[in-house]
């Protein structure tokens, strides 16, 4: 029964997107304000079906209601009930419904919070974002429907895949799609802006925030997925470029990019054709990402092809809103208006050579990504595209965007003085020469890559840090004077430096781990000792214990720093009965920001077992970053709501909408 | 500078850095992309010793043996031909007799293929799908094995 309210529920929801696709649509072109006004509550009420549904797979799962295909395919009764909540979106089916339902929370979230946006305008990005909604309800009933029964219930499920048991992954897919569908705003805005064929700085204002928002927890959920695979996947490494990891990588480039041109736009009225394009770009890489991810093109093209309806739905879907959306760019964005006029040596030109790299570097992921599937698809070879082939495309694309990064916030808008900036820079370029020279000197037969950019990398965070106090004056006035010109600073320069410090961080934690990490592969039997650099190992011995729906074999290691023993750590490994799979789940030590890294490979017949021991100088420096960065952006966010006071705080007016889940 | 050559300026260094970025493309596109290839296939195509590959298949049932310091041999089948193939490291954890396996590495002279990366199907239903792809070819092929769910 349960199940059936949630498949009529998203029927009734997949109506009220169609009307509130057309009827405010008609009202904006016939500027009827009765029609346009049909847009706020459908959105509204189109969040509450959705949520309805949602919350009917969430408690066919939470009651383990076999008798639904998807709740039997992906769930059992011996599961966590964290895992069996999480385990909604671990499948395609429940994760688009996911989809769907937090695209809706961002339409009704617009209908809440535009009440002071123009009403033709509000109308025409509700429907917009309306349309989407539409496609994607369209899909799930008629080729994803996870509200399918079987005939004869099963007694038991098949079991979530139990790599996917983890906290980290539970979590890690609604950031992402909160990213990925924050973007749909930024797309919804740009076409109601292609529709009227008018667009203005007070557009970019609205369009900036939340886009802001969406990259936040993009970055958020890239960094958390980071992290998941570091510690679950038992490699010790944390970027794979794999596929579902570029995926996720190629609209926060895009978003990037766009946060940055929207900022043109909005101070300088300029760049707007350019802005435009670069919402719908990102937004369509968000659509590619989401269907690469589940639709299974990735674990084979042919099975793709087998589920017809499946391929040809995604398909269509693509090409309708990429493939319509551009078109309808490229015949109304000539009409814009072009925006105020700038040197190349400003603060403008500066933006634009990130959005440049910004983009080419995207594209070179997107071909990494999609050559190999599209060669598969037209020719039948079968390549793979590999770390080596991003090290040598993305890699120099992105030197020069760290390389300007500090020049970008020191230079004025219309016309900036370069040598100015360069000369403010002195200090930061000195202090990163030394720590390149440093590293050299250290570590003089290594990579020549090394000391370059730890020297970038430190050559990033002081350049933050010198745009503060550049603007504070520190140096120059009185310590008081310049405490109170920081409380005056508006919190978006805050952001800025504390963002880009984070790009600094991030990328000296990547550069350690790839320098410094060491790697031990070694058999161990009890009462060995494994050295690495100054600590020691003692492999103290194997135990099993059961878990709830898994046998765990935990090995015990003391670490002794100078004979003194400082910690013990229990890597493990879990063997699922249902799935006849099993995890590996390594331990971690963390020392400051660099980690000792122990996980189990195989038991041996002479009794030894195998074990990977890492040594990951600085390695949470990586996340730490994109931490740090979502800090910055937050503190952006915060300074819209004091400077244009307008609209209310997207996020605040939410709250009032939580009991409808 | 007059509005048209600042676009000038603009469309150019725009046109420059996708030149740049297509260029970087092409040459790693040369130089590290792998071809993937069953053992049939490093027969009859006659690879070069040295030749970067992925080599996928199914680990032939009692080919595995265990040597000293982590090092393991076992042989690669598509059910035609056999490649004898060795490795130093640990297996991943689905490694099993009879399973589908990607290797990555290069062929030794000597007549095995030299292995730095194993990788093993992600659970019980997954089959990497360039293995599924060669099985197929030779005929070796369960319809309701490796199907996604």
């Amino acid at each position: 029964m349960i199940a059936e309210i949630g498949h009529y529920a998203l029927v009734l929801a997949l109506g009220l997107a169609l009307i509130q696709g057309v009827v405010p649509l008609v009202g904006a072109r016939k500027r009827d304000d009765t029609l346009m006004a049909v847009a706020g509550p459908t959105a509204l009420a189109q969040l509450v079906f959705v949520a309805i549904a949602f919350m009917a797979l969430a408690a066919c799962y939470v009651v383990s209601d076999f008798s639904v295909v998807n709740v039997f395919e992906n769930s059992h009764s011996a599961k966590p009930l964290i895992y069996k909540i999480s385990g909604v979106w671990g499948n395609h089916e429940g994760s688009m419904l996911l989809w769907v339902l937090i695209l809706a929370l961002f339409g009704a979230l617009v209908a809440l919070a535009g009440g002071n946006l123009p009403a033709t305008l509000k109308a025409n990005v509700l429907a917009v974002q309306s349309w989407i909604a539409a496609a994607f309800v369209l899909f799930i009933l008629g080729t994803s429907n996870p509200f399918l029964r079987i005939p004869n219930a099963p007694l038991e499920g098949r079991d979530l895949n139990p790599i996917l048991q983890d906290i980290g992954l539970a979590v890690h897919p609604p950031l992402l799609y909160l990213g990925y569908v924050g973007l749909s705003i930024s797309f919804s805005f740009a076409i109601a802006a292609l529709i009227e064929g008018r667009i203005d700085a007070a557009w970019a204002r609205w369009v900036r925030p939340w886009t802001l928002a969406a990259w936040m927890f993009l970055t958020l959920g890239v960094a958390m997925g980071s992290y998941w695979a570091y510690y679950e996947l038992g490699w010790g490494g944390w970027w794979f470029w794999d596929p579902v990891e570029n995926a996720s990588l190629m609209p926060w480039l895009a978003a990037t990019a766009l946060l940055h041109s929207a900022v043109v736009m909005e101070k300088r009225n300029a760049l707007k054709v350019w802005t435009i394009l670069l919402a719908i770009l990102a937004f369509s890489l968000s659509l590619i990402g989401t269907f690469l991810v589940r639709s299974g093109v990735l674990t084979s093209v042919h099975t793709f092809a087998s589920d017809p309806t499946r391929g040809v739905f995604i398909l269509a879907i693509l090409i309708l809103f990429i493939g319509g959306a551009l078109a309808l760019y490229a015949w109304r964005a000539p009409a814009l208006k072009q925006g105020g006029l700038f040197a190349p040596v400003s603060r403008e030109g500066a933006l634009v050579f990130n959005n440049l790299f910004l983009t080419a570097a995207c594209a070179t992921v997107f071909v990494g990504t999609l050559y190999p599937l599209a060669l598969e698809a037209l020719i039948g070879d079968k390549i793979s595209v590999g770390a080596p082939f991003f090290n040598l495309t993305f890699g120099p694309l992105f030197v020069p965007v760290m390389l300007a990064m500090p020049f970008g916030p020191l230079l004025a808008w219309k016309r900036g003085d370069a040598l100015g900036a360069a000369q403010r820079l002195m200090g930061a370029a000195a202090l990163a020469l030394v720590a390149a020279a440093a590293v050299f000197a250290v570590n003089g037969d290594g990579p020549v890559l090394a000391p370059f950019t730890i020297g970038l990398a430190v050559f990033v965070m002081l350049g933050a840090v010198t745009d503060l106090v550049e603007r504070t004056g520190l140096l120059r006035v009185a310590p008081a004077v310049a405490l109170s010109r920081a409380r005056g600073l508006p919190r978006s320069a805050w952001g800025t430096a504390i963002a880009h410090f984070g790009v600094g961080l991030t990328l000296l934690g990547i550069v350690s781990e790839a320098t410094w990490g060491i790697e031990r592969i070694v058999s161990l039997k009890p009462n060995n000792v494994v050295s690495l650099r100054s600590y020691d190992l003692t492999f103290d011995g194997l135990t099993t214990r059961q878990g709830q729906n898994y046998r765990q074999l935990t090995a015990r290691f003391t670490v002794r720093q100078g004979g003194v023993a400082i910690d013990v750590i229990e890597p493990s490994k879990r063997t699922f009965a249902t799935r006849q799979t099993s995890t590996t789940e390594a331990a971690l030590m963390s020392r400051g920001a660099s980690q000792v890294y122990v996980s189990l490979g195989d038991t041996n017949n002479d009794g030894s077992i195998s074990v990977r021991i890492y040594h990951k100088p600085l390695v949470l420096f990586i996340w730490l970053g994109a931490v740090v960065m979502v800090i910055g952006g937050a503190f952006s966010l915060s300074d819209r709501r004091l400077r244009i006071g307008a609209p209310k705080p997207a996020r605040k007016t939410g709250g009032s909408l939580q009991p409808a889940e | 500078m007059t509005r048209k050559q600042r676009r000038l300026v603009l469309i150019g260094s725009g046109v420059g850095v996708l030149a740049l970025a297509a260029v970087l493309v092409l040459s790693a596109l040369r130089d590290s992309i792998v071809f993937f290839n069953s053992p049939t296939d490093v027969v009859e195509k006659e690879i070069a010793a040295g030749t970067r590959i992925r080599l996928g298949g199914l680990v032939k049932p009692g080919t595995l043996t265990r040597g000293d310091e982590l090092a393991v041999r076992f042989e690669v089948t598509d059910g035609k031909s056999a490649i004898p193939v060795a490795y130093k490291g640990i297996l991943p954890d689905l490694f099993r007799e009879g399973q589908g396996i990607v290797a990555e590495g290069v062929l030794d002279p000597a007549g095995f293929f030299k292995a730095e990366t194993v990788l093993a199907k992600h659970d019980e239903t997954y089959m990497p799908k360039e293995v599924a792809d060669a099985l197929k070819k030779q005929g070796h092929w369960k319809d309701d094995y490796g199907k996604k769910k």
